[in-house]
C-alpha cells in the first residue's frame, strides 16, 4: 500500500509554490513587460523620428496655455461647487422631506445625466431662453462658453460633492454625537468640532477621486469651443494633422492626474496619521 | 405645449424616431461593450493579485494609464490612432489601402479599455473579501484551480464586485455620450441635430437628459434584480 502511493506520480497541487523557475505567472508576466517595453520604445522613436520642430515652435506655447486653462477651469468649478454643496447636503441630511426631496432630485439628475449632455443643455440650451436672459440683463453670461462651462461643472461637481459630505457625515458613530451632547456642547460645537473633523477625514479619499474625475471630465469643455488642454489638442491636430499632438495632450493628463493622485496619498497619510496603528 | 409634443412624437413632423434609434445605438454601445470589459478587468484583477511582481506591475501599469487620461482623450486615442496604426500595417500587405475605423468599434475598443481599467480594481477589492480558505476547501475536495475559481470563487466574486460593477455600468452608459464627438449618431447627437434643425435646443437636450435618467433608473432596478438573486444564498439579516 505505502509502496502505491510513493510510486504514484506526484500531482503538481494548485496553490503550492511551483518548484519550477519559470512558472506561467512569470512568461506571461515578463512577456506583458516585454509588450509595454516595446510599446514605450516604439512612442519614444515615432515621438523622436517624426518630431517636428515647427509644430512645437507654433503649439508648444499654446498646449502651456491649454494646460493653465484646464487647471482654472477645475479649480474654479471645484471651488464653486465645494460651496454649493454645503447646502445641498444639508438639505439631504435635514429632517424636512421637501427639502430632502429637493436635494435628492438635484443630486440625482446630476449624477445620472452624462456630463456632455449638462454641458450642451446650458451652453446651447441657454439658446431657448435668450430674450428671457437679455432683458433681466444676463445673457452675457449664457452668451460665453467659458461661463457656461464652469457653470454646468460647478453644479455637476457640486452634486457629488454634496453626496461624497452626506455620506461621510452620516459614518461618524452616533455615539460621538451622544457623547458631546452628554458634555453639554451645543449643536453647532459638536458638529463643527466634533463630526465634522471626522467626517472629513473619512471624506479625504472620495474628494481626491472627485478632483480626478473633475480633471478628467473637464476635457468634455473642448466640445463647446473652450481652448482647454483637450480644445487646444483639438485644434493643433485639426490644423496640423499630427498625430503627436494627441500624445503630448495624453502625457500631459498623465502628469497632471499622477502628480495629483502622489500628492494627494502624501496629504492623506499625514492627515491621517495619529489613526495609524 | 402642443408644439412641443409634435417635435418629440413619431413620424413626419416629429422627431421621436430619430431619437428612439439614437436611444438603440447608446444601449447597444453599452450592452458591446460590457462584456469585453468586464472579461479584460477580470484578467486584470487576476494579474493584480498574483505572486509575480512582473504581472502585477504589468496590469498596474496599464490601469494607471487608462485610469488617469479622460474617457474623451481615449477616444480619440483609439479613434485617430488606430487609423494609424491599422493603415501602417494594412499598408505592409495592401500598398494602397485606405482604412477607415467604424466609430462604433473605436467607441466600444475605448470604452472598454476604461471600463476594464475600473473593473479591475472592483474584482481585486472583491478577491479581497474571499478568504483563502474557500480556495483551500476547494483544494481540498479534489478541484483543479480552474474548477475551483469557476465553481468556488467566481460565485462569491460576482455578490461581492456586484454593488462596485453597477456603479461602473451607470458610468459606461453615461460614457457613451461622448461617442457622439466622433461621429456616432447616439442619443445626443441625435438630439444636437434635431436642436439644430428645430432651434430648440433646451427642449431636445432636457429630453436627452431625462432619457439618460430613464435609462440608469431602469439599470438601477436590473441591478437590484440581479443583486438579489446573487445574495439568495445569504442569511437575512
Amino acid at each position: 500500500m505505502t509502496e502505491q502511493v510513493e510510486t504514484a506520480r506526484p500531482r503538481a497541487v494548485p496553490g503550492v509554490p511551483s518548484a519550477r523557475r519559470w512558472s506561467n505567472e512569470k512568461i506571461l508576466g515578463h512577456v506583458v513587460m516585454v509588450f509595454w517595453a516595446l510599446a514605450g520604445a516604439g512612442l519614444l522613436s515615432y515621438m523622436i523620428r517624426d518630431f517636428n520642430p515647427e509644430f512645437m515652435d507654433r503649439y508648444g506655447i499654446k498646449f502651456v496655455s491649454g494646460f493653465i486653462v484646464t487647471i482654472e477651469l477645475v479649480g474654479l468649478s471645484l471651488l464653486i461647487g465645494a460651496i454649493l454643496s454645503l447646502p445641498i447636503a444639508a438639505m439631504r441630511l435635514s429632517k424636512s422631506r421637501l427639502f430632502g426631496a429637493i436635494a435628492y432630485g438635484f443630486v440625482y439628475f446630476f449624477r445620472g445625466t452624462p456630463l456632455i449632455a449638462q454641458a450642451f443643455l446650458v451652453y446651447y440650451g441657454a439658446g431657448s431662453f435668450r430674450d428671457f436672459f437679455s432683458d433681466i440683463g444676463i445673457w452675457w453670461f449664457f452668451r460665453d462658453p467659458w461661463y457656461c462651462a464652469v457653470f454646468a461643472f460647478s453644479l455637476n461637481t457640486s452634486a457629488y460633492q454634496a453626496e461624497i459630505l452626506r455620506g461621510s457625515i452620516q459614518n461618524v458613530a452616533r455615539g460621538q454625537w451622544e457623547a458631546a451632547s452628554a458634555l453639554g456642547l451645543s449643536k453647532p460645537v459638536i458638529f463643527w468640532k466634533i463630526i465634522l473633523p471626522q467626517a472629513l477625514i473619512v471624506a479625504l479619499r472620495p474628494y481626491g477621486n472627485e478632483v480626478v474625475l473633475m480633471i478628467k471630465g473637464s476635457a468634455i469643455a473642448s466640445i463647446i469651443t473652450i481652448y482647454d488642454l483637450m480644445g487646444e489638442t483639438r485644434r493643433a491636430f485639426s490644423r496640423s494633422y499630427d498625430f503627436q499632438a494627441y500624445i503630448w495632450a495624453a502625457i500631459l493628463y498623465l502628469v497632471m492626474v499622477e502628480t495629483l493622485r502622489r500628492v494627494w496619498d502624501r496629504f492623506e497619510a499625514r492627515l491621517t496619521r495619529h489613526l495609524k496603528r | 405645449m402642443d408644439e412641443i409634443l409634435t417635435l418629440i412624437s413619431f413620424g413626419p413632423n416629429g422627431w421621436g424616431d430619430e431619437i428612439a434609434s439614437g436611444i438603440l445605438i447608446t444601449i447597444t454601445l453599452a450592452i458591446a461593450t460590457l462584456p469585453f470589459g468586464l472579461i479584460l478587468g477580470f484578467l486584470l484583477a487576476l494579474a493584480k493579485k498574483s505572486d509575480e511582481p512582473s504581472l502585477r506591475a504589468a496590469a498596474n501599469i496599464y490601469t494607471t494609464i487608462f485610469r488617469g487620461l479622460p474617457e474623451l482623450l481615449t477616444l480619440f486615442l483609439v479613434y485617430y490612432g488606430g487609423q494609424i496604426i491599422l493603415q501602417q500595417v494594412f499598408r505592409l500587405i495592401f500598398p494602397d489601402a485606405q482604412i477607415e475605423v467604424n466609430s462604433f468599434v473605436a467607441g466600444m475598443v475605448a470604452l472598454s479599455f476604461v471600463f476594464a481599467s475600473y473593473a479591475s480594481e472592483a474584482f481585486l477589492s472583491a478577491f479581497r473579501g474571499i478568504s483563502l480558505g474557500q480556495y483551500e476547501g476547494g483544494y481540498a475536495l479534489g478541484l483543479s484551480r480552474i474548477q475551483t475559481m469557476r465553481l468556488v470563487i467566481l460565485p462569491q466574486l460576482i455578490r461581492l464586485a456586484l454593488p462596485a460593477l453597477g456603479n461602473l455600468w451607470l458610468i459606461l452608459l453615461k460614457d457613451t455620450a461622448l461617442v457622439s464627438v466622433i461621429g456616432l449618431s447616439d442619443l445626443i447627437r441625435q438630439a444636437g441635430i434635431a436642436a439644430r434643425v428645430e432651434k430648440e435646443p433646451f427642449l431636445f437636450f432636457g429630453v436627452a437628459c431625462l432619457i439618460y435618467l430613464g435609462l440608469a433608473m431602469i439599470s438601477s432596478i436590473g441591478i437590484t434584480l440581479i443583486d438579489n438573486w446573487s445574495n439568495r444564498g445569504e442569511v437575512r439579516r
